[in-house]
Parts: structure tokens; sequence; C-alpha cells
């Protein structure tokens, strides 16, 4: 405690504080101070990231709303729209890890309604430290339940995710949440500038103490401290979030409200200045006027308050009591705690008396920004440099394949998934398992909707730029896979300490090498979200991890792809150059214990020639089953479209070049394995040559074995059913 | 046939019975709001799935205080189709319409994925349009789907043929490994004695359209519609 400086103990450097006193022309007052503080943390005022977010691509022809929303919005025709955002909730999930996820669902799924869209579907990206240990398991579990308990009694379908699991976030678990809503783009609700007088109505439900300078929580590192911060998590209650969404859908509808801003970090303090500084405005509210859960609150607690399931609804002229109405049919409270006024000043009464007074753009525009000092780490030349040729190419394949079919990141998710309702909305036509996204049907029309997430973050680890380019190229080619043409991202950059110049090299160069691939694959990024100081007790930052969250469409729903083989006889073609590199592989680090080397290269403009050969063979009904090659390289992508198939497969790899184990399990990018009719054969050749993409027939659906043959020498002979108890029950094993 | 579907706070399978009704069978359908005080005009009742007032207490167990559920329940006692999925079922039990109660999944998890099950009985408004004795598959999703019953229940419900569906494998085995939250005799599905209300955990109006993977859902509303057109209630 620093009773001399409390500005430090609520996360702001003497500096900052200075330039506050100097803003306010005085020293603020504790309410005010604690106000600065939440709007200013890295988690509100993106002071480290913001430099950085400027690279990316944000416009394109399809995009309705960039960054600096609640979230994106991209058209997909017919007068609809997708809105969509990923965010993380990583601190508080590390704390309490039901509650922390629970909460951090919530958080997104209110930003996607916000803007007058009906939620449709829920991903999440969840990075957990190995299950061989009782704590991992025990984040993983109570995070799994929380996502699932909060969405599944919203009814919103978790369709698609991914989970990893690695030393580096033992003691910092991601939990990144993301959120798809659909809406007519004649019902978008932005965010205007509230008229002069027009009352502040505080909706949902009571002001607690929870949460309560959550934001500036998530803003540094974690310590053995933390779990003092437990009262900074939210509690997340999701029937009050069911009846908040449908009561402000109903408000849309009706086109009552002239703004929206729901209360995510930050609280009252955030919304009211979000909803007051358009337009230049300034706002009263009296903190009496809250509906409170608790006696005796004072103004800091109610300002700082990250209590969930509230919006602030600033309603269109003479609403106010249909407003009211509509939330008292749902069993709602809406209080009116306040106006907009013309002085540009957040003025915070407590009944006569005035608490705090800010300008308001003091809190939203003048947080400081820093260029963070940047530089390489030692590591990064090191782990390059490894020499892959010292490694061993010889092995027993058939176990190697084994096990990598039980490492838990590469394994089947069914034990996560199995948890939450991924099919409520009677949309999910490619359900969780199936493909390498699912897919979405829009009800009323042909179309179809595929989303995923996506991030290697060994690969971020060894080569930042490299390593985002691939993310948005890997979760690209997996919408392709199904038939989805990939139209936007919004991502979620998890990093260490940004103040420390190795960290912000990576932040820096996976940014730059994730702008790039959206560039060239015109998939602008239109939403997300930045978490940083994910560090260990040891102070060592997480793997980089921004992961991808991305959108796409199918004109044609009956045409989506899934990964399974379909009939004996059909013929499997490898679409793509083939690449060979174990650099970065998790053969490399599974069987040789090794996390480093050069990883295979990619080239965005290939991966655009193989999404484009994608789409058109799955338009003209030319795809049995498409599934990418990626983590476990060839070998395993061929075992899980056997298994998800039930059926096996007989394939010759000789015409490949490169070294044995790299074929098998290298995870060069940009490919993809394809099953098609025999009859099909010759067509998808000439495409692909049209198309500029290799492609070469490797063998064919047949038995119930997987074999892999070289130059008349097997590699691989497996019962595909073996292989399936491996790879459907590691997790379960791991858990029970 | 005039279907009414049951909307109460925190209901989220409305929409998707509405969807099957009014677009896959081709049926007139309305909601009817918790606080309705009437359900005439209605041929048919649907009790949708969800978590009625957050399943806060216990599941089902606030809900069946809300004002349309005395109607509901008239409504029954008159031999007006009722169905009652998932929460629905849960409700119909908090409400005496069917007996047993419902406990967590033996798993302790939220469980949600397709199974198998038995037609144990063709003989009901929302059995009729399938084999005796099919297999068919359904998805469940659910956290509390654990059936209960005492032996007295049970031997009443078997003597009386009110068991509809039970969980089983491909073969139609019902085995401990096919039961997904250790119900009672792997039940999932019963009828009351008069055989015009129907509880069942799994979803049928997730499996009405080839599109989602199969039909053997809206075999379940095409039975209602069957019965109601040959003039059964």
């Amino acid at each position: 405690m620093n009773a001399g400086k409390p500005w430090q103990e609520m996360g702001l450097t003497d500096d900052e504080y200075r330039q506050i006193v100097e803003i306010m022309g005085r020293e603020p007052n504790r309410v005010e101070l604690g106000m600065f503080a939440v709007m200013w943390s890295e988690h509100c005022g993106y002071k480290s990231s913001r430099p950085l977010l400027k690279y990316f691509p944000t416009s394109g022809p399809r995009v309705l709303q960039g960054p600096g929303e609640n979230a994106g919005i991209v058209d997909i025709g017919d007068g609809q729209a997708l809105v969509f955002k990923i965010e993380s909730h990583n601190h508080p999930s590390a704390i309490e890890p039901y509650q922390g996820a629970a909460t951090g669902v919530g958080g997104i799924v209110r930003d996607i309604f916000t803007m007058g869209a009906r939620p449709i579907a829920l991903l999440n990206s969840l990075r957990f430290g190995p299950l061989d240990d009782d704590w991992n398991r025990y984040l993983f579990s109570k995070v799994v339940a929380g996502i699932g308990d909060y969405g599944n009694c919203l009814g919103i379908p978790t369709v698609a995710g991914e989970v990893y699991f690695h030393p580096s976030y033992k003691d910092n678990p991601l939990v990144n949440a993301m959120c798809v809503g659909l809406v007519a783009t004649d019902e978008i609700a932005r965010a205007v500038a509230g008229e002069v007088g027009r009352p502040l109505l505080l909706v949902g439900a009571r002001t607690g103490r929870d949460g309560i300078h959550g934001a500036t929580f998530a803003s540094e590192e974690l310590s053995a401290e933390s779990e003092t911060r437990r009262p900074a998590v939210q509690v997340g209650d999701p029937f009050m979030e069911k009846l908040l969404l449908e009561a402000c859908l109903e408000l849309i509808k009706e086109d009552l409200a002239a703004g929206m801003q729901d209360l995510g970090a930050a609280g009252l303090t955030s919304s009211v200045a979000e909803s007051a500084s358009r337009g230049g405005r300034g706002a009263v509210i009296d903190v009496l006027k809250v509906p409170r859960r608790e006696a005796g609150m004072t103004p800091y607690e109610v300002m700082l308050s990250e209590s969930q399931e509230r919006m602030l609804v600033v309603p269109r002229e003479g609403a106010v009591k249909r407003i009211q109405e509509i939330f008292e049919k749902w069993g709602l409270e809406a209080a009116v705690i306040g106006h907009i006024t013309d002085d540009g000043i957040l003025r915070v009464m407590e009944g006569e008396e005035i608490a705090g007074e800010v300008p308001v753009k003091a809190l939203t525009d003048l947080c400081p920004v820093y260029h963070r000092e940047s530089s390489q780490p030692d590591y990064i030349a090191e782990k390059k440099n490894f020499d892959l040729s010292s490694i061993a190419e010889a092995g027993d394949y058939n176990r190697i394949l084994r096990e990598l079919l039980g490492i838990h990141s590469l394994s089947s998710k069914e034990w996560v998934y199995r948890q939450y309702d991924y099919q409520v909305q009677t949309n999910t036509v490619l359900v969780p398992g199936d493909a390498d996204a699912a897919v979405l049907r829009i009800k009323g029309t042909t179309k179809g909707v595929a989303v995923t997430v996506d991030c290697n973050s060994r690969y971020c680890y060894l080569d930042p730029y490299q390593g985002g380019m691939m993310a948005v190229c890997e979760a690209a080619r997996n919408l392709a896979c199904t038939g989805a043409r990939p139209l936007a991202v919004t991502n979620c950059l998890n990093f260490g300490n940004p103040e420390k110049p190795g960290v912000y090299w990576q932040m820096e160069q996976a940014i730059k090498g994730m702008a790039e691939a959206a560039r060239v694959l015109n998939t602008p990024i239109v939403s997300g979200n930045v978490s940083l100081y994910n560090e260990t007790r040891g102070g060592e930052a997480v793997l980089p991890t921004p992961v991808v969250g991305m959108v796409g469409l199918l004109p044609d729903v009956t045409r989506r792809v899934d990964m399974a083989l379909k009939n004996e006889g059909d013929v499997l073609i490898l679409l793509g150059e083939n690449r060979d590199g174990i650099g970065g592989s998790e053969y490399l680090a599974l069987v040789h214990g090794v996390e480093a080397g050069t990883l295979p290269e990619i080239d965005p403009a290939q991966e655009s020639r193989l999404i484009e050969l994608l789409l058109t063979l799955a338009e003209r009904g030319k795809l049995k089953s498409c599934h990418d090659i990626s983590e476990g390289g060839l070998a395993f992508c061929l075992a899980e479209s056997c298994i998800t198939g039930g059926i096996g497969a007989v394939v010759d790899i000789t015409g490949l070049r490169g070294r044995l184990d790299g074929l098998l399990f290298g995870e060069g990018p940009s490919r993809a394995v394809a099953s098609v009719s025999r009859s099909d054969v010759d067509t998808v050749l000439e495409m692909a040559e049209k198309g500029q993409v290799p492609a070469v027939v490797i063998g064919r659906v047949e038995g119930k074995r997987l074999r892999l043959v070289y130059g008349g020498r097997t590699l691989i002979d497996q019962d595909v059913n073996e292989l399936s108890a491996i790879w459907r029950g590691a997790i379960t094993w791991a858990m029970s | 046939m005039r279907f009414g579907i049951v909307v109460f706070p925190g209901s989220n399978c409305d929409a998707d019975c509405y969807h099957v009704i009014d677009q896959v069978l081709g049926q007139p359908v309305e909601y009817i709001w918790h606080q309705e005080k009437s359900v005439r005009g209605f041929d048919a009742l649907i009790i949708p799935g969800g978590f009625s007032y957050g399943d806060y207490l216990r599941t089902g167990a606030i809900a069946r205080f809300s004002p349309v559920m005395q109607e509901v329940i008239e409504f029954a006692h008159r031999g007006g189709l009722v169905i009652g999925i998932c929460n629905g079922f849960q409700i119909l039990l908090e409400a005496g319409l069917l007996p047993g109660a419902m406990l967590r999944n033996d798993s302790l998890q939220f469980r949600c994925g397709p199974v198998n099950l038995r037609v144990k009985t063709r003989d009901s408004a929302f059995t009729r349009c399938f084999e005796p004795d099919e297999v068919i598959t359904l998805p469940i999703a659910h956290g509390e789907g654990n059936y209960y019953c005492d032996d007295e229940t049970l031997k009443e419900l078997i003597e009386f043929d009110q068991i509809a569906l039970t969980y089983c494998d491909e073969r139609g085995e019902e085995t401990p490994l096919s039961n997904p939250n250790g119900s009672t005799a792997n039940i999932a599905g019963i009828l009351n004695r008069g055989r015009n209300v129907l509880g069942m955990m799994p979803h049928p109006e997730r499996m009405a359209e080839k599109l989602l993977g199969g039909e053997d859902g809206l075999r379940v509303f095409a039975s209602m519609l069957r019965c109601f057109e040959e003039g059964c209630s």
C-alpha cells in the first residue's frame, strides 16, 4: 500500500498522475482518480498497442463497421450483415475460472446485441498448462463449465473453438470468447451523440461491489497477490442477460433507442463517458439513482463497479415510457440516472453533492499512448538456427502417429464441446468435430455462414511475423475447406508485458504479419481486443498468442463440405505445394523434445490461390470431403478424415520429395487433402492446374485401416477404430 | 391444426419449435406469453426447452407457478395434446402432469450430442408415425435430465405402457453405456395415463430437416398432426 501515492495502487504511473493534474488544473479526488485509472488502463485505453493497431487493414467493400464500435460488421447480402468480435477474459479466469469465463461470454454477447444484432453463434479460444497437473485440470474444467453454463442458458450455440495446452500458460490461462450476431442492415444500432437534456437510462441488473477495478486488474501482471484480487472478478447471471438481450432487441425493433452502450470494463464510468463523448457532449448522473444490490456503496464504488448484465440506454425523444414498459414486461428495472449535458463534463452527483467532475474527452481521448521500446529477443536467432538436420529422420511412424493423436492439443475436443449446447437455434449445419469450421444456415435464405478461431502460438513464438501470417491464413483455409469465402477478421492479441522490449517486438511482428496476410487475402480486420501482461509468476511472458476469429460466407449452404471420408473408392488428392519442413512442428516437440527451427515458408498469395480453388470446387459440388493440413501434418490430417468418416484409406506418397518424417508430420501451410469421386478426378486436377495450385493424387478411400506407403515401403498401417479410440479418448482419460 | 408455444422468461427453444411447426410442418402456430390466462383456440401446446426463470431453485420449479400453467393443466385434463421438451418436460413434472422428478446428470456435466432412442410405444398422439421399437436419433442438450421415479411408479409406467422413449445403443439395446445421464430404466420420455401428454428430454425440433442431419424429430410433430386429422383428441 502506498498511502502517499494512491494512483500507483490504481495502476497509474507518477507521470500519468501529473498529466491528470494538468488536465484537471487541480488534484483529482478519489472518485475522479478512480475514473481516470480505469479509463487509462491498458485494457480500456490500448495505450501500448494503439500505435501498432494502425497496421491492420480495416476497410473493404463488405465492411459496414470497422474497429471503434462495440463490434465489427460485414455485409452478407440480402440486406443482412454479420456483427462479430472476440474478447479476452484471461486474468479473471486465472483467479476465478468459472465466473471469469462465464462473464467473458456475457460481455462479448452484450457487445453484439448492443448493435442490434441477434447473437447466433459463440466460439472460444482457450490455453492452459498441461493436463498432468491438478491445477491446470481444475482451471480447464471450470472454464469450460463457465462458458457452457452461460452460453447454454442464453440459448446461443457454442459452435467452434480451439484448446491448446502448453507450460507457458500454467499461471496465466487464456480465455478468449467470440460472438457472431445477425442483423438486418437497416436495423444496425450505432451509438450516436445524445441530444442535450436526453435522459440516461440504466437497465438490467442492479449494481453491486463486484468487479471494481477489473479493467485495472486486467492490465497488470498476475502475482502471488492476485488471489486477493478475487473481488475484482465479476459474477455472472445468464438468466438476467437473456432477459436483457430480449428486451434490448425489442427496443431496437421499435426504434426506441438513440444509443445503447453496454457496461463492461470500467462499468458506468466508461459507458457514460462513451455515450457523452460522441458529439462532444457531457453528462450528469446521480449515483443515488443507480439501483443497488448492496447498501452503503460509495460514489467511487458505483462508478467503478463492473457488475454484469447492465446496459445504458439513451432513448429517442419521448420514448422513456415505452422503454420502461418493455423492460417491465421482461421483469427488468430501467432507472433514469441522469441526462446528457452540453458542457463536455462528466459530473457525478451524490444527491445534491458533487462527487466528481471530469472532462469527458480527458477520459476517452487523452489517454496517453506509449511507443514502447522494441527489440528482437535473443532466443529468436538461437531457435531459428537450430540445425534440423541433426534430427533423426527414421522412427517408428506408427507409434508417432498414435502418440500425436493422443496429444491433448491435437486430439478430439469432444469432452469440451459436449458440454456446450451447439445446436440451439437450429442453424448448425456442421457441428463441432465435423469440419475445419462450423457452418450455420441463415433461415429464410440459401446462405450459410462459416466461423472459426485459430492461432498456433508455437509458430508465433519462433517467428511472430510468420506466425501471425499463418494464423490468418489457417483461419481462412479452414473456412474455405467448408466451402465458405473468408470475409473478415476479428482478433484477440494475447501477449506478455509490453514494457519489455522483447514482448513488444513479438507483438509488433505478429501484428505486421497478420496485417500482411489479411491484406493479401482480402479479409479486413474489423474488430478486436488486446490483452497484455499475460505472464507467469516467474515473470515469463506466455507464448505470443494473437488469436484470429474469422467469418465466411457460403452462397448455397447445401454445398458445405465436411472433413469425413465418405465412400470406398473415392480418390484422395493433395492440394497445395508439398513442404516437408518440420521446424516448429508438434512432431518435433513431441518426439524430439525440441521447440525450435525455421518455420516452413508461407506465401499468402499461394494461400489465396488454394482458397479460390477450394471455393470453386465446393461450389461445383466436387468435394466429398476436405480437410486442411495443420498440426501433425499430412498423416494426422488423413487420420482425422478416416476417423470422422469411420473408413480407411490407402495412400502412396512416393512421388513427394523431402525427408520422410517431414512428409508425414511436417506442418507446411497452404495445403489440404480432398476426397473426390473417381469420375471427378480429371476435372479436379484440371481445375487445380488452371488455378495454379499443385495437385497430386495420393491415394483412395478403402477398408478399415489407414495405410501410408512410400516407395513400396509401408510407413504407417493402423486400424482406424484404434486410432479413433486414442484420438477421441485422450482428454476424457486425462480428466477422469 | 393450431399449435401454441408457451414462452417463459428464459425459454430458448421457443423459436426453434415455432420454425418447425410454421416452416416445416406448415401449420398455424402462435407464442403464448407465460402471463396469459387462456389457451383457448389451440389444438396442441408445446412447452419448449430452455432455462425458464434461469432454472434457479430447481429446473422448472418456478415456471409451474406462472399464470398460464394452470390453463395448461386444465387443457391437458380436458384431453388436449401437450408436449414438453427438455426444460418443458421438467416443467410438466413439477406441475404434476407427469410422474417422477429430474436430477442432475450423473456425469455432473451438461451433455449435448446425438443419442439413439428406442420408440417403446406407438400408441400415443406423439409416436404413431414410428415403427414399433424403431431406433431413432435425436440430440440431447441438458444438465438435469436424469429421470428418477420410485419403483412403484416405474411399475405403473411399464404396466400402463407410458414409457415412450428410452436411451439405447444403435441396435436398440437399453445398455448403461447408452444412458447419457443416469435416467431410471434409461427413460428419455414418458406419457401420462391419458396418453395426451408427453415429456421428453431429447429435442425433436432440432432434427426436423435433412439439412440439420435428419428428420426423426419431425415425425413426433407429424404424429400429432396425424392424430389431430384422424380425430383422436
